[in-house]
């Protein structure tokens, strides 16, 4: 398949791997902000093959992992309505919130609905003009264009059925948060290709300058994330500090205008809680408020309802880069994908579950 | 087969029927009943066991053991690209009871039809039911029909058990697996489970995926008698070649060593795979088969299953190994080692 096979090729990715070995002098720690991107490097084995000065430790960039399980109980309470079509991306379905699931609240009857698109949702509304039509609306950067679009053709038409519950979060005040803490390792990073696919690079150069260390913009496959690698390592050993874009074929400086635009008319920056790591200020976006006749948290009075996250698991460490999934005493135990404990083994893109997926240390 | 009927000629045309969806009284025994059955379903699945019209079908099956085996259908849509609900129940339990390397012979049809379902659509199920089972070489020998109310099923149910002999010596086995033996897959993966998802509500991209619906007792024939040492065969459907490698690798207590490299998936089923972030290990199959087979013996079974049409594709997709007992491992193209693993659940898109 073109722009994928050439993104896959072993000879690439081999010579890749040689000019990482003669490159690196290290030890660094580099941190790949992106789930897809830690899901590639375990569907690959990428982590086997790089030299050990080099270690690779996992992000927080997946949105179903770190979506509040505060959201997840406001959801299941508004999904159990009678009144309501509640609709969602596919792998939200199986997030387990404080005692229930949306694949549970559908097997008592509740409508709940896989969607691919937002705007799908929104013809749901159009279509059912007696039902009230909500949809969960999470993710990075990446998705909220499309969320942002929903609500912007919701009102265009006129659609008063039509609602979302918002728990977006952004890439660099999380980036930021990890450096500034005290035990912080990571030395540089592997920033999300999709999420600068939107925001464009250069809103990581300040983060680049002011904590001096390098950013590289990189794409999904095995070859993307080697030379991702690649650079980030030939930045370290020459010291330089900076941002460097690998995903050349989809990312620009400036991004998508156009759907920032539409982020921009629709929601506005506001603080907010990561599962497994708190609150992180101006770290997410809410609807604005000359738009919450949209929001399904005020609509459906659900602001009430608080949920604390267990403290049994260390996915908040893991989050951050300070631990890695084996590390934790329950992985694999007490806690797998079936019966997950917390953030990172809930989505199949979450770090404990890529390693419970594909490498569980030991077993090979 | 020497007197093979030319499937594409075929014809089947609606006969004149009362009514243009079934209704309640298609099912209550009586005088529409007995239209239904007479003229739409006898037509299509004629058989002299069926013709009796009793109660049940009295089989004579030569000496030998048994295999039998059921299965209910309620995918949806009931019409995909490459099939639909009809030819798929008759070849998956066609292919559950061939697995055993028993000859196929008989069949039994439950409907459960939902009030209102089009006549048209239960015609175009029956003829295609038909064709499949002709082209399996099996009867129908009874059979059953109910009728539901709106929106207690979903269009229309199918359930299909068969049976047939085992031949004398034969005894397949998923335990029988020992180091050495090769992984033999009859073709490419996810045909069938992208097909379907594809067209599923909601999807609106255009794709030309199709499902590889097909009964494979000719195959098994072919392999058995290329590979009589065969330790076993399975037809990965739901959850995937990867789900069926690792049932294999618990119940002979071995490991089992996949090769990335030898894997295929056609393009246009790779490409609906990376749209919806799915695992094509991981998505049905309804016209493949894992067989595993001696090392002694595998180039001989690989070359008689390229030499079938349901076989063309086949490939050694790896080994069976004595390490990590229980597991399927998988060298990646890379050249580095991971985990198959059995999936949590139903494979769900990401969402992004």
């Amino acid at each position: 398949m073109k722009y994928l096979d050439e993104f896959r090729d072993p000879q690439l990715a081999k010579g890749l791997l040689e000019e990482i070995k003669r490159a690196v002098t290290g030890p660094w720690v580099i941190m790949e902000i992106c789930g897809g991107q830690t899901h590639s490097i375990m569907r690959y084995g990428i982590d086997q093959l790089l030299p050990p000065e080099i270690t690779l430790v996992h992000g927080p960039g997946c949105p179903v992992c770190v979506t509040p399980l505060e959201t997840i109980d406001r959801a299941l309470a508004i999904a159990a309505r009678p009144d309501v079509i509640f609709t969602s991306f596919g792998d939200m379905l199986r997030v387990p919130g404080s005692s229930d699931d949306l694949f549970r609240v559908k097997s008592r009857g509740g409508d709940v609905r896989m969607v691919y698109s937002p705007l799908e949702a929104v013809k749901m509304a159009r279509e059912n003009p007696d039902r009230e039509v909500v949809f969960l609306a999470v993710g990075f950067e990446t998705t909220a264009p499309g969320n942002a679009m929903a609500i912007k053709q919701a009102a265009a038409e006129g659609l008063t059925n039509f609602s979302e519950i918002v728990s977006h979060v952004l890439v660099p005040p999380a980036m930021e948060a990890i450096l500034s803490s005290p035990a912080c390792r990571v030395q540089g990073f592997l920033a999300a290709g999709h999420v600068c696919t939107i925001m464009g690079w250069d809103e990581y150069e300040p983060i680049a300058a002011k904590y001096r260390v390098p950013i590289v913009p990189t794409g999904f496959e095995p070859v993307d994330i080697l030379e991702g690698i690649l650079k980030t390592v030939q930045l370290l050993e020459n010291g330089q500090p900076g941002v460097e874009n690998q995903y050349l074929r989809v990312v620009s400086a400036e991004g998508n205008p156009a759907a920032r635009a539409v982020v921009d008319e629709i929601y506005t920056v506001c603080d907010r809680k990561w599962r497994g790591i708190g609150m992180i200020p101006g770290s997410g976006l809410m609807i604005r408020d000359e738009m919450a006749a949209f929001d399904a948290e005020k609509k459906f009075k659900v602001e009430g309802i608080v949920t604390e996250e267990p403290e049994i698991c260390i996915s908040g460490e893991i989050l951050q880069g300070l631990k890695k999934p084996h590390e934790c005493p329950a992985f694999g135990k007490e806690c797998t994908p079936t019966s997950p404990l917390g953030a990172t083994m809930v989505s199949s893109e979450g770090a404990c579950a890529a390693y419970h997926k594909y490498s569980r240390k030991g077993l090979l | 087969m020497t007197d093979r009927p030319d499937f594409q000629k075929m014809s089947c045309p609606l006969p004149l029927m009362d009514h243009d969806s079934i209704q309640l009284a298609h099912g209550a025994g009586g005088l529409l009943s007995a239209d239904l059955i007479d003229k739409l379903i006898m037509p299509r699945f004629a058989s002299p066991e069926l013709e009796m019209l009793e109660d049940q079908a009295v089989l004579t099956l030569p000496p030998g053991r048994v295999a039998f085996s059921t299965d209910t259908f309620v995918v949806s849509p009931i019409f995909f690209p490459g099939g639909d609900i009809g030819d798929l129940a008759i070849n998956g339990t066609v292919n559950d009871v061939a697995m055993s390397g028993a000859d196929v012979s008989a069949l039994s049809v439950g409907f459960v039809l939902e009030e209102g379902l089009p006549m048209a659509d239960f015609h175009r199920i029956l003829c295609s039911m038909e064709t499949a089972a002709a082209r399996a070489g099996v009867r129908i020998v009874t059979g059953d029909t109910k009728v539901v109310g709106k929106g207690s099923c979903d269009g229309i149910f199918i359930n299909t058990s068969g049976l047939g002999v085992i031949p004398e010596g034969l005894n397949l086995s998923a335990a029988s697996m020992a180091p050495g033996d090769a992984v033999i897959l009859s073709g490419t993966l996810a045909d069938h489970g992208m097909a379907v998802m594809t067209v599923r509500e909601g999807l609106s991209f255009q794709s030309t995926v199709s499902s590889d619906t097909a009964a494979l007792n000719g195959l098994i024939k072919t392999i058995l008698a290329a590979g009589p040492g065969t330790r076993t065969l399975r037809d990965p459907t739901r959850g995937g070649a990867a789900t069926t490698l690792n049932e294999f690798a618990k119940a002979s207590k071995v490991g089992i060593k996949l090769d990335e490299g030898a894997l295929s998936v056609r393009p246009d089923v790779a490409g609906a795979c990376e749209i919806l972030g799915i695992d094509p290990l991981y998505v049905a199959n309804e016209g493949k088969l894992i067989a595993i087979v001696p090392a002694a013996e595998k180039e001989a079974v690989l070359a008689a299953m390229r030499g079938h049409e349901y076989g063309q594709e086949a490939a050694i997709i790896g080994e069976v190994v004595a390490d990590h007992p229980g597991l399927v491992a998988m060298k990646t193209t890379f050249g580095a080692e991971r985990i198959v693993d059995m999936p949590v659940g139903e494979q769900l898109p990401r969402i992004c």
